[in-house]
């Protein structure tokens, strides 16, 4: 991004505040395009004809410094790279490094069915939503086009979710985009004896390439430059990534020299998303354990450091679960507030036989606990208190979640116990036990104290409720 | 999806809508327009389309929304020229790779050495050093003078603890100095840290006399620098160490640790005494961290060169990104001259237990993926945790798991640049990868 005042951006805007980006000023409309919360088209006066020259400037100077580019189509499109800072505190990281996980041509068509759909189904449950894989990349280890087609064809038939499509000879590449170009796949990979005519199936069928030149930037600036002056631009750069030794400290700087450039000297030539290949972990370690664990290893590393894109092959749950989470880790915006409003929610369908329990509004606690209660088919009262988005163990240290602030938000929410249960019971939190006696006193209820994680809540209903 | 529109079926689609515009104008060639459906006009429309085509995109943009055709779910046009107009290249343009270093890291990070020898009046063998950096770790822009290294807990009394990790240490859990000998001969730890939990009034409320014979006992068993924890009771720590530093003298131990919310004069006054160094603590807070650092310097008079810091490990999942960035701020910060922050920095890596995708046997929700076995989460958990903060700037790391101090060893070394092995070629990993 070629600014960094909200001032400079107000120059472009037809400045009339006229309302319809749902800002109250077109000055408030800067500052979200600043911080990239809104985008240049989300101003419908700025499309008209008479703007059209500042429209164009504008998303010239607002166009991220490291090259945002798609791949695939529809819902499970994804978007590579666009970043604009090096380190996420002074902004934040935008598009999640997307995950895909391989399949080769050689497999067993039942095989393979099954780990695409293991791929595209993985799922796991955190804040409020849940996590997931982006692609499938399909590798030729036959090198032969009517095989790769054969596996291409059958992968996009089972699955939504993009591809890319990995071979270094170019007609195996050209028999898989025959059958997937509509798809918008990634082409892997384009290399400095093949680049002739990789260029031209990815000029052809306008679908993204990587360039790949193991351990020599120059060769991939080389590589960058030439496909740019051939008219391709949604270019991701491998600079190869060595699983061990000193190759693997070479590749971890190359990655930083590389992102620097783009970022910090505004390097346009190189200033392209960045793909890690952790798979490489399996040529160098024997055992399955061993080589999912370093690969993920890698990953992480590639997560926190700058890969964009990264290819990888475990997908053990003790691999997947680690690797999506360091990538939630690193792009989680640090400037969204992660609180929930407070009040008291039915979680199922409630009576007046069903628990109440107490919980913060810490966004990370309240959907751990609920889904916990909701996945377990609990119908109960989650009372959410309001302890500025602190969870449990250090609002109780640092005074937020309190007996007052629990009556508070039951006086609130008008939910008198009398009219709405049987029981006239509280659940506190495990890591709470040192408020019961005060909200016994305050409230006048019944306390029972909980396990301390909510995942064991079920099994501690089956001893502890109804209560007796 | 995708729809390719040539502009004349533009132009067709538009007539009937009777548009004057349009009347007379007639078009040159055919460009072909690609709309997908997704959101917004962006950017890329400027760079793709070429001034000229550019104009006349709009204008017919501007034209289709006037008849109600949904471009405001457009997100991109570019302009597929039938026969590419850039030029087809014969060779490759070379081209030179160049980028530059940080000038503003001019400050290094001080070097605090931990654990003495004889020759210093201690009896350890070998001393530690941490810090000394001048970029962000296993940067290109000045070499990284020492590497990270690992401490292993030994606790003073059996105290619960997950199941991967237990299973390692139930032979030795009621005794401190078998215990430390069995992490440093047989899990390779670089140091022992031994917290005196059973202080803890609510646990067993163990006189500071009487734990700091557990302190002995591990310093004859080991030779590695140790650490000497409490039991994080604010009230009752400062007694606890005060002792345990005096039955320390001279070796140069890590006492963790001195915070804001206790009696921190008498931690830096007994390090100050014994020859200790100290490890300032705060949660997951810059300014916090700055504040502890200068009244530990300027009001208790510790030594630069006697300071590591916790800002506060919070596990993967579970407020890690607190955590790395909090580190990464103060690492920079550091760098670039801050002189309250230019410390070696330290973290409670084991928090990563907490986290219930590290012990938990399944996961609580029906929706997830199978988790699959814990006994290979739980060390993942506590390397990732480890390994972030290590980027972000994390000097030593406190841990429990035998099988995950090895591969955080591993990696660290590897990007200091300490591991050599074969080289890999991959010039054709797409077909060689057997997997
Ligand atoms: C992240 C963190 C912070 C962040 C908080 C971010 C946030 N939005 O909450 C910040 C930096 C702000 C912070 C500050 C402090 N922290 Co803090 N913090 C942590 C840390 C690292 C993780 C906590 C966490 O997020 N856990 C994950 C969430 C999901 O857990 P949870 O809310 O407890 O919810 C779980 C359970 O409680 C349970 N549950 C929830 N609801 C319910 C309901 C029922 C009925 C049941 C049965 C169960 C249940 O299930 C949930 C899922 O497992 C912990 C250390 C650790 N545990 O690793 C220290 C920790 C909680 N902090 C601590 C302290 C002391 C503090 C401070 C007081 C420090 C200070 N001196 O300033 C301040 C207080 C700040 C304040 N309250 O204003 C101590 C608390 C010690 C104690 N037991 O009293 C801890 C344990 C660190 C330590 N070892 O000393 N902290
Ligand atoms: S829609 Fe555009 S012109 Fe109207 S207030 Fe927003 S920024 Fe200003």
């Amino acid at each position: 991004m070629k600014v960094n005042s909200p001032l400079q951006i107000y120059k472009y805007l037809p400045q009339t505040n006229c309302g319809e980006c749902g800002e109250a000023t077109c000055m408030a409309f800067a500052s979200h395009l600043l911080d990239r919360s809104k985008k240049v088209a989300d101003c419908p006066p700025l499309l008209d004809d008479k703007y059209k020259k500042k429209y164009l400037e504008l998303s010239e100077l607002l166009a991220p410094e490291i090259r945002e580019v798609i791949a695939g189509v529809g819902e499970t499109a994804v978007k590579i790279g666009g970043d604009d800072v090096l380190y996420r505190h002074q902004l934040t990281f935008f598009n999640p490094t997307v995950l895909a996980y391989d399949v080769t041509d050689t497999m067993s068509e039942e095989e393979l069915v099954d780990r695409v759909k293991r791929i595209s189904g993985f799922k796991k449950f955190y804040v409020g939503s849940f996590l997931k894989l982006n692609m499938v990349a399909v590798r030729s280890t036959s090198n032969d086009p009517e095989r790769f087609k054969r596996a291409v064809k059958k992968v996009s038939e089972t699955t939504t979710l993009p591809l890319i499509l990995c071979s270094f000879n170019p007609d195996v590449l050209a028999a898989g985009l025959e059958v997937s170009a509509d798809k918008k796949p990634i082409l892997y990979a384009a290399t400095k004896e093949n680049w002739q005519q990789v260029s031209e199936l990815a000029l052809k069928e306008r679908t993204p390439v990587v360039l790949f030149s193991p351990g020599d930037l120059d060769e991939l600036k080389t590589l960058a430059v030439s496909f740019r002056e051939m008219g391709i631009e949604d270019l991701i750069l491998d600079p190869g990534t060595y699983p061990r030794g000193e190759q693997l400290k070479t590749t971890f700087q190359n990655f930083l020299k590389i992102r620097r450039a783009g970022i910090k000297e505004g390097q346009k030539d190189i200033a392209y998303p960045l793909m890690a290949t952790p798979i490489t972990a399996w040529m160098v370690n024997e055992d399955p354990i061993r080589a999912s664990y370093w690969e993920t290893v890698l990953a992480s590393v590639f997560t926190v450091r700058y890969g964009d894109v990264m290819i990888m092959h475990s997908i053990e749950p003790y691999a997947l679960i680690p690797e999506v989470l360091i990538r939630e880790t690193i792009y989680t915006d640090p400037r969204t507030p992660v609180r929930v409003d407070p009040g008291v929610y039915e979680v199922g369908n409630p009576t007046k036989d069903s628990p109440v329990i107490v919980t913060t509004n810490f966004a990370l606690t309240y959907y751990t606990v609920e889904s916990d209660l909701s996945s377990n088919d609990i119908d109960c009262y989650l009372a959410t208190v309001d302890t500025d988005g602190i969870g449990v163990e250090a609002s109780v240290a640092g005074g937020q979640l309190t007996a007052a602030k629990i009556k508070e938000t039951f006086d609130n929410a008008g939910f008198d116990f009398k009219e709405k249960t049987s029981h006239n019971t509280v659940i506190l939190p495990g890591l709470a036990a040192r408020l019961q006696g005060d909200v016994e006193d305050v409230t006048g209820l019944n306390v029972k104290i909980g396990p301390p994680d909510s995942g064991r809540i079920p099994g501690w209903m089956e001893t502890n409720w109804p209560p007796k | 999806m995708v729809k390719k529109l040539k502009i004349n079926d533009v132009i067709e689609l538009l007539k009937d809508a009777d548009v004057e515009a349009l009347e007379g104008v007639t078009f040159e060639g055919d460009i072909e327009l690609e709309i997908e459906e997704t959101t917004g006009i962006d950017s890329l429309f400027a760079y793709t389309l070429g001034e000229e085509t550019a104009k006349i995109g709009l204008y017919l943009l501007n034209l289709a929304r006037s008849i109600g055709y949904p471009v405001d779910q457009i997100a991109r046009i570019q302009a597929q020229p039938p026969t590419p107009s850039a030029p087809k290249l014969s060779k490759l343009i070379e081209s030179k790779f160049t980028v530059g270093t940080i000038d503003e890291w001019k400050t290094p990070i001080e070097e605090v050495t931990l654990g003495a020898t004889s020759s210093d009046g201690g009896t350890r063998g070998h001393t530690i050093t941490l810090g000394g950096e001048r970029a962000l770790p296993y940067y290109f822009d000045a070499p990284m003078p020492n590497r990270n290294y690992v401490t292993i807990d030994v606790f003073d009394m059996p105290i619960s603890m997950a199941k991967t990790v237990k299973s390692n240490y139930e032979d030795v859990m009621e005794d401190a100095g078998e215990w430390a000998k069995k992490v440093v001969n047989e899990f390779d730890a670089d140091m022992v840290t031994i917290h005196l939990i059973s202080t803890d009034p609510l646990i067993k409320d163990t006189p500071a006399v009487e734990a700091s014979k557990t302190v002995e006992e591990v310093l004859q068993a080991v030779d590695v620098p140790i650490v000497i924890g409490g039991s994080g009771n604010p009230a009752k720590d400062p007694e606890v160490l005060e002792r345990a530093a005096e039955v320390a003298e001279g070796e140069r131990c890590l006492i963790a640790s001195a915070n804001l919310n206790m009696d921190y004069e008498r931690i830096a006054a007994a390090a100050n005494k014994y020859g200790h160094v100290v490890l300032a603590w705060t949660q997951l807070e810059i300014n916090a961290q700055k504040e502890l650092n200068r009244k530990l310097m300027k009001q208790c008079g510790v030594d630069r060169d006697r300071i590591v810091v916790d800002p506060t490990t919070a596990a993967l999942g579970y407020g890690l990104d607190y955590a790395y960035t909090n580190m990464e701020r103060i690492r920079l910060a550091g760098l670039i001259g801050d002189e309250e922050l230019n410390f070696p920095m330290s973290s409670g890596t084991t928090n990563a237990w907490g986290a219930r995708e590290a012990w938990m046997v399944s996961s609580p929700l029906k929706e997830d993926s199978d988790w699959g076995p814990r006994e290979y989460r739980g060390p993942i958990w506590e390397i990732v945790t480890g390994l972030t903060l290590a980027l972000g700037g994390n000097d030593l790391f406190m841990m429990m798991h035998p099988g995950a101090v090895k591969v955080l060893k591993e990696i660290t070394q590897t990007l200091f640049g300490s591991i050599k092995t074969d080289e890999t070629n991959l010039s054709n990993w797409v077909a060689e990868v057997l997997a």
